[in-house]
Protein backbone atom coordinates (compact mmCIF):
# COMPACT_ATOMS: atom_id res chain seq x y z
CA UNK A 1 0.00 0.00 0.00
CA UNK A 2 1.21 3.37 -0.89
CA UNK A 3 1.89 5.68 1.92
CA UNK A 4 0.08 8.98 1.88
CA UNK A 5 2.31 11.95 1.56
CA UNK A 6 1.84 14.20 4.49
CA UNK A 7 4.19 17.00 3.92
CA UNK A 8 5.47 18.66 0.90
CA UNK A 9 3.60 19.20 -2.31
CA UNK A 10 1.46 22.23 -2.97
CA UNK A 11 -1.61 22.80 -0.74
CA UNK A 12 -4.91 22.56 -2.65
CA UNK A 13 -6.34 26.02 -3.22
CA UNK A 14 -9.57 26.80 -1.35
CA UNK A 15 -12.71 26.46 -3.50
CA UNK A 16 -14.28 29.77 -4.20
CA UNK A 17 -17.69 29.73 -2.55
CA UNK A 18 -18.58 33.36 -3.02
CA UNK A 19 -21.25 32.46 -5.61
CA UNK A 20 -22.94 29.99 -3.28
CA UNK A 21 -25.17 32.58 -1.57
CA UNK A 22 -26.39 33.69 -4.99
CA UNK A 23 -27.44 30.18 -5.87
CA UNK A 24 -29.17 29.65 -2.57
CA UNK A 25 -30.95 32.99 -2.78
CA UNK A 26 -32.17 32.06 -6.23
CA UNK A 27 -33.66 28.85 -4.81
CA UNK A 28 -35.11 30.80 -1.92
CA UNK A 29 -36.89 33.25 -4.19
CA UNK A 30 -38.20 30.43 -6.31
CA UNK A 31 -39.82 28.82 -3.30
CA UNK A 32 -41.12 32.12 -1.97
CA UNK A 33 -42.87 32.83 -5.26
CA UNK A 34 -44.08 29.35 -6.15
CA UNK A 35 -45.53 28.36 -2.80
CA UNK A 36 -48.02 29.69 -0.35
CA UNK A 37 -48.02 29.76 3.41
CA UNK A 38 -49.51 26.80 5.17
CA UNK A 39 -52.10 28.61 7.19
CA UNK A 40 -54.38 25.97 8.56
CA UNK A 41 -53.66 23.07 10.76
CA UNK A 42 -55.59 20.08 9.53
CA UNK A 43 -57.65 18.28 12.10
CA UNK A 44 -59.52 16.03 9.70
CA UNK A 45 -58.25 13.72 7.01
CA UNK A 46 -59.10 14.95 3.54
CA UNK A 47 -58.05 12.61 0.84
CA UNK A 48 -59.43 14.40 -2.17
CA UNK A 49 -61.34 12.66 -4.94
CA UNK A 50 -59.99 12.96 -8.45
CA UNK A 51 -61.72 14.52 -11.43
CA UNK A 52 -60.80 15.43 -14.99
CA UNK A 53 -62.83 18.60 -15.41
CA UNK A 54 -61.28 20.58 -12.57
CA UNK A 55 -60.71 24.30 -12.88
CA UNK A 56 -58.14 26.35 -11.08
CA UNK A 57 -59.49 28.53 -8.34
CA UNK A 58 -58.34 32.07 -8.90
CA UNK A 59 -57.71 34.53 -6.11
CA UNK A 60 -57.13 32.78 -2.84
CA UNK A 61 -58.45 35.83 -0.99
CA UNK A 62 -61.89 35.06 -2.38
CA UNK A 63 -62.13 31.61 -0.89
CA UNK A 64 -63.81 30.19 2.17
CA UNK A 65 -62.62 26.78 3.22
CA UNK A 66 -64.71 24.02 4.70
CA UNK A 67 -63.04 20.73 5.53
CA UNK A 68 -64.97 17.52 6.03
CA UNK A 69 -63.54 14.16 6.90
CA UNK A 70 -62.81 11.67 9.63
CA UNK A 71 -60.67 13.17 12.43
CA UNK A 72 -56.94 12.54 12.16
CA UNK A 73 -56.79 11.96 15.88
CA UNK A 74 -58.67 8.76 16.62
CA UNK A 75 -59.68 10.11 20.05
CA UNK A 76 -62.37 12.13 18.31
CA UNK A 77 -63.94 9.10 16.72
CA UNK A 78 -64.09 8.02 13.14
CA UNK A 79 -67.32 9.58 11.89
CA UNK A 80 -66.83 12.58 9.56
CA UNK A 81 -66.49 15.96 11.20
CA UNK A 82 -66.54 19.50 9.87
CA UNK A 83 -63.52 21.74 10.35
CA UNK A 84 -63.72 25.50 10.02
CA UNK A 85 -60.43 27.40 10.33
CA UNK A 86 -58.44 25.53 12.95
CA UNK A 87 -61.22 23.99 14.98
CA UNK A 88 -63.88 21.34 14.81
CA UNK A 89 -67.34 22.65 14.14
CA UNK A 90 -70.79 21.39 13.36
CA UNK A 91 -72.87 21.88 10.25
CA UNK A 92 -74.95 24.46 12.14
CA UNK A 93 -71.88 26.68 12.62
CA UNK A 94 -71.38 27.16 8.90
CA UNK A 95 -73.96 29.89 8.44
CA UNK A 96 -72.43 32.00 11.17
CA UNK A 97 -68.91 31.34 9.94
CA UNK A 98 -69.65 32.41 6.36
CA UNK A 99 -71.52 35.50 7.51
CA UNK A 100 -68.64 36.45 9.79
CA UNK A 101 -66.04 35.91 7.09
CA UNK A 102 -68.05 37.83 4.53
CA UNK A 103 -68.30 40.70 7.00
CA UNK A 104 -64.52 41.06 6.95
CA UNK A 105 -64.53 41.41 3.17
CA UNK A 106 -65.29 44.31 0.94
CA UNK A 107 -68.98 44.40 0.17
CA UNK A 108 -68.32 44.31 -3.55
CA UNK A 109 -66.34 41.12 -3.21
CA UNK A 110 -69.00 39.14 -1.38
CA UNK A 111 -70.91 37.91 -4.46
CA UNK A 112 -67.66 36.51 -5.84
CA UNK A 113 -66.72 34.57 -2.76
CA UNK A 114 -66.36 30.88 -3.51
CA UNK A 115 -66.58 28.17 -0.92
CA UNK A 116 -63.96 25.53 -1.36
CA UNK A 117 -65.28 22.29 0.02
CA UNK A 118 -62.47 19.93 0.86
CA UNK A 119 -64.04 16.63 1.71
CA UNK A 120 -62.60 13.20 2.12
CA UNK A 121 -63.41 10.57 -0.49
CA UNK A 122 -65.04 8.32 2.06
CA UNK A 123 -67.54 10.90 3.33
CA UNK A 124 -71.18 10.15 2.63
CA UNK A 125 -73.35 12.61 0.73
CA UNK A 126 -75.66 13.19 3.71
CA UNK A 127 -73.32 15.64 5.44
CA UNK A 128 -72.31 17.24 2.13
CA UNK A 129 -75.97 17.89 1.30
CA UNK A 130 -76.52 19.45 4.72
CA UNK A 131 -73.55 21.76 4.11
CA UNK A 132 -74.92 22.71 0.70
CA UNK A 133 -78.27 23.58 2.27
CA UNK A 134 -76.54 25.76 4.90
CA UNK A 135 -74.60 27.56 2.17
CA UNK A 136 -77.78 28.23 0.24
CA UNK A 137 -79.32 29.70 3.40
CA UNK A 138 -76.57 32.35 3.60
CA UNK A 139 -76.63 32.90 -0.15
CA UNK A 140 -73.11 31.59 -0.63
CA UNK A 141 -73.95 30.02 -3.93
CA UNK A 142 -70.55 29.56 -5.49
CA UNK A 143 -69.20 26.23 -4.44
CA UNK A 144 -66.23 24.24 -5.53
CA UNK A 145 -65.81 20.55 -4.87
CA UNK A 146 -62.08 20.55 -4.39
CA UNK A 147 -60.60 17.66 -6.32
CA UNK A 148 -57.19 16.86 -7.65
CA UNK A 149 -56.57 16.61 -11.33
CA UNK A 150 -56.93 13.11 -12.62
CA UNK A 151 -54.15 12.03 -14.92
CA UNK A 152 -55.58 10.04 -17.79
CA UNK A 153 -53.30 7.25 -18.86
CA UNK B 1 -13.85 64.89 3.49
CA UNK B 2 -11.66 61.89 4.01
CA UNK B 3 -8.30 62.87 2.77
CA UNK B 4 -6.52 59.69 3.47
CA UNK B 5 -7.56 56.80 1.35
CA UNK B 6 -7.39 53.49 3.10
CA UNK B 7 -8.08 50.04 1.69
CA UNK B 8 -11.46 48.86 2.89
CA UNK B 9 -11.03 45.34 4.23
CA UNK B 10 -13.12 42.81 2.34
CA UNK B 11 -16.30 41.79 4.13
CA UNK B 12 -16.34 38.12 4.88
CA UNK B 13 -19.32 36.69 3.03
CA UNK B 14 -18.68 33.12 3.98
CA UNK B 15 -21.63 32.88 6.35
CA UNK B 16 -24.02 34.46 3.88
CA UNK B 17 -24.72 31.03 2.46
CA UNK B 18 -25.64 29.78 5.92
CA UNK B 19 -28.14 32.58 6.40
CA UNK B 20 -29.65 31.99 2.97
CA UNK B 21 -29.93 28.27 3.63
CA UNK B 22 -31.66 28.96 6.90
CA UNK B 23 -34.25 31.12 5.14
CA UNK B 24 -34.64 28.55 2.38
CA UNK B 25 -35.33 25.76 4.83
CA UNK B 26 -37.81 27.94 6.69
CA UNK B 27 -39.80 28.58 3.51
CA UNK B 28 -39.62 24.95 2.46
CA UNK B 29 -41.16 23.88 5.72
CA UNK B 30 -43.85 26.53 6.12
CA UNK B 31 -45.25 26.66 2.62
CA UNK B 32 -47.31 24.40 0.43
CA UNK B 33 -47.17 24.17 -3.29
CA UNK B 34 -50.58 23.00 -4.39
CA UNK B 35 -52.85 25.34 -6.30
CA UNK B 36 -56.42 24.60 -5.32
CA UNK B 37 -58.44 23.06 -8.13
CA UNK B 38 -62.02 21.93 -8.06
CA UNK B 39 -65.31 21.34 -9.80
CA UNK B 40 -67.24 24.59 -9.87
CA UNK B 41 -70.89 24.46 -8.93
CA UNK B 42 -73.51 27.19 -8.77
CA UNK B 43 -76.05 26.34 -6.10
CA UNK B 44 -79.65 27.37 -6.73
CA UNK B 45 -80.86 30.19 -4.51
CA UNK B 46 -83.43 29.32 -1.88
CA UNK B 47 -86.91 30.40 -2.79
CA UNK B 48 -89.89 30.52 -0.49
CA UNK B 49 -92.36 29.43 -3.09
CA UNK B 50 -92.72 25.74 -3.71
CA UNK B 51 -91.17 24.69 -6.98
CA UNK B 52 -93.59 24.97 -9.84
CA UNK B 53 -94.91 21.82 -11.33
CA UNK B 54 -92.53 20.62 -13.89
CA UNK B 55 -94.18 20.92 -17.25
CA UNK B 56 -91.08 19.51 -18.84
CA UNK B 57 -91.83 16.55 -20.95
CA UNK B 58 -90.27 13.46 -19.62
CA UNK B 59 -88.19 12.95 -22.72
CA UNK B 60 -86.31 16.22 -22.17
CA UNK B 61 -85.00 15.07 -18.83
CA UNK B 62 -82.12 12.66 -18.47
CA UNK B 63 -82.63 11.16 -15.08
CA UNK B 64 -79.49 10.09 -13.27
CA UNK B 65 -79.89 8.33 -9.96
CA UNK B 66 -77.13 7.20 -7.64
CA UNK B 67 -78.01 4.89 -4.80
CA UNK B 68 -76.37 4.26 -1.45
CA UNK B 69 -74.35 1.40 -2.91
CA UNK B 70 -72.85 3.81 -5.47
CA UNK B 71 -74.74 2.27 -8.36
CA UNK B 72 -76.04 4.29 -11.25
CA UNK B 73 -79.50 4.23 -12.74
CA UNK B 74 -79.89 6.30 -15.89
CA UNK B 75 -83.37 6.62 -17.40
CA UNK B 76 -84.50 3.60 -15.45
CA UNK B 77 -81.76 1.23 -16.47
CA UNK B 78 -78.43 0.52 -14.77
CA UNK B 79 -75.34 1.97 -16.39
CA UNK B 80 -71.64 1.90 -15.64
CA UNK B 81 -69.91 5.18 -14.88
CA UNK B 82 -67.61 5.02 -17.88
CA UNK B 83 -70.60 5.08 -20.21
CA UNK B 84 -72.38 7.94 -18.50
CA UNK B 85 -70.53 10.64 -20.39
CA UNK B 86 -71.43 9.21 -23.81
CA UNK B 87 -75.05 8.74 -22.74
CA UNK B 88 -75.26 12.36 -21.63
CA UNK B 89 -73.67 13.55 -24.88
CA UNK B 90 -76.20 11.48 -26.82
CA UNK B 91 -78.99 13.09 -24.85
CA UNK B 92 -77.73 16.63 -25.38
CA UNK B 93 -77.04 16.24 -29.09
CA UNK B 94 -80.08 14.14 -29.90
CA UNK B 95 -82.13 16.88 -31.60
CA UNK B 96 -85.22 14.71 -31.75
CA UNK B 97 -83.73 11.69 -33.46
CA UNK B 98 -84.18 9.16 -30.69
CA UNK B 99 -87.75 9.34 -29.33
CA UNK B 100 -86.62 8.59 -25.78
CA UNK B 101 -84.06 11.41 -25.64
CA UNK B 102 -84.35 15.20 -25.87
CA UNK B 103 -85.99 17.07 -28.75
CA UNK B 104 -83.59 20.02 -28.83
CA UNK B 105 -80.35 20.77 -27.08
CA UNK B 106 -81.77 23.96 -25.56
CA UNK B 107 -84.53 22.09 -23.77
CA UNK B 108 -82.42 19.17 -22.60
CA UNK B 109 -82.11 18.80 -18.86
CA UNK B 110 -79.96 16.53 -16.79
CA UNK B 111 -81.40 15.67 -13.42
CA UNK B 112 -79.09 14.25 -10.80
CA UNK B 113 -80.44 12.66 -7.69
CA UNK B 114 -78.40 10.92 -5.07
CA UNK B 115 -78.96 9.13 -1.82
CA UNK B 116 -77.70 10.43 1.50
CA UNK B 117 -75.62 7.29 1.69
CA UNK B 118 -73.88 7.82 -1.66
CA UNK B 119 -70.15 8.28 -1.20
CA UNK B 120 -68.70 11.69 -1.97
CA UNK B 121 -66.14 10.06 -4.24
CA UNK B 122 -68.88 8.53 -6.41
CA UNK B 123 -70.85 11.77 -6.45
CA UNK B 124 -67.83 13.76 -7.61
CA UNK B 125 -67.18 11.17 -10.31
CA UNK B 126 -70.75 11.35 -11.59
CA UNK B 127 -70.71 15.13 -11.44
CA UNK B 128 -67.41 15.13 -13.26
CA UNK B 129 -68.76 12.94 -16.05
CA UNK B 130 -71.80 15.18 -16.50
CA UNK B 131 -69.61 18.29 -16.56
CA UNK B 132 -67.32 16.57 -19.03
CA UNK B 133 -70.29 15.83 -21.28
CA UNK B 134 -71.33 19.49 -21.30
CA UNK B 135 -67.76 20.58 -21.97
CA UNK B 136 -67.43 18.08 -24.80
CA UNK B 137 -70.60 19.11 -26.64
CA UNK B 138 -69.73 22.77 -26.24
CA UNK B 139 -66.22 22.13 -27.50
CA UNK B 140 -67.49 20.22 -30.53
CA UNK B 141 -70.05 22.86 -31.38
CA UNK B 142 -67.52 25.65 -31.00
CA UNK B 143 -65.00 23.75 -33.11
CA UNK B 144 -67.55 23.19 -35.82
CA UNK B 145 -68.80 26.79 -35.87
CA UNK B 146 -65.69 28.81 -35.15
CA UNK B 147 -62.82 26.38 -35.63
CA UNK B 148 -61.72 26.88 -32.04
CA UNK B 149 -62.44 24.81 -28.97
CA UNK B 150 -64.72 26.36 -26.37
CA UNK B 151 -62.05 26.93 -23.77
CA UNK B 152 -59.80 28.66 -26.34
CA UNK B 153 -62.43 31.31 -26.99
CA UNK B 154 -61.27 34.61 -25.57
CA UNK B 155 -63.65 35.98 -22.90
CA UNK B 156 -63.22 39.53 -24.20
CA UNK B 157 -62.93 39.22 -27.96
CA UNK B 158 -65.23 36.24 -28.51
CA UNK B 159 -67.95 37.29 -26.11
CA UNK B 160 -70.70 36.73 -28.67
CA UNK B 161 -69.36 33.35 -29.65
CA UNK B 162 -69.27 32.19 -26.04
CA UNK B 163 -72.81 33.45 -25.63
CA UNK B 164 -73.93 31.59 -28.73
CA UNK B 165 -72.37 28.34 -27.58
CA UNK B 166 -73.91 28.74 -24.13
CA UNK B 167 -77.27 29.42 -25.73
CA UNK B 168 -77.02 26.35 -27.90
CA UNK B 169 -76.01 24.11 -25.01
CA UNK B 170 -77.24 25.70 -21.79
CA UNK B 171 -76.03 23.97 -18.69
CA UNK B 172 -79.23 22.70 -17.17
CA UNK B 173 -78.08 20.37 -14.48
CA UNK B 174 -80.64 20.15 -11.77
CA UNK B 175 -80.09 18.43 -8.49
CA UNK B 176 -83.01 17.02 -6.61
CA UNK B 177 -83.18 16.96 -2.85
CA UNK B 178 -81.50 13.78 -1.82
CA UNK B 179 -83.46 10.94 -0.37
CA UNK B 180 -82.47 8.68 2.43
CA UNK B 181 -83.25 5.12 1.56
CA UNK B 182 -79.99 3.32 1.88
CA UNK B 183 -79.07 5.01 5.14
CA UNK B 184 -75.78 6.73 5.88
Amino acid sequence: MAKFKKDGGRPTPAINTSALPDIVFMLLFFFMVATKMRDKEMKVKTQLPTATEVEKLEKKSRLHYIFVGPPLNAEFGTSPRVQLDDAFATVDDIQQYITLKNGEKDEKEVPFMTTSLKADKSVKMGIITDIKQELRQVNALKLSYTASKEVKD
Amino acid sequence: MGSRRRDIPEINAGSMADIAFLLLVFFLVTTTMDIPTGLQVALPPISEEPPEDSKQKKREVLEVLVNAADQLLVEGSPLTIDRLQQKTIDHLTNEGKDPTLSTTSTAAIVSLKNDRGTSYDMYVHVYNELTAAYNRVRDDYSMQEYGKSYKDLDPQRDKDKIKAVKKKYPRKLSEAEPVSIGGE
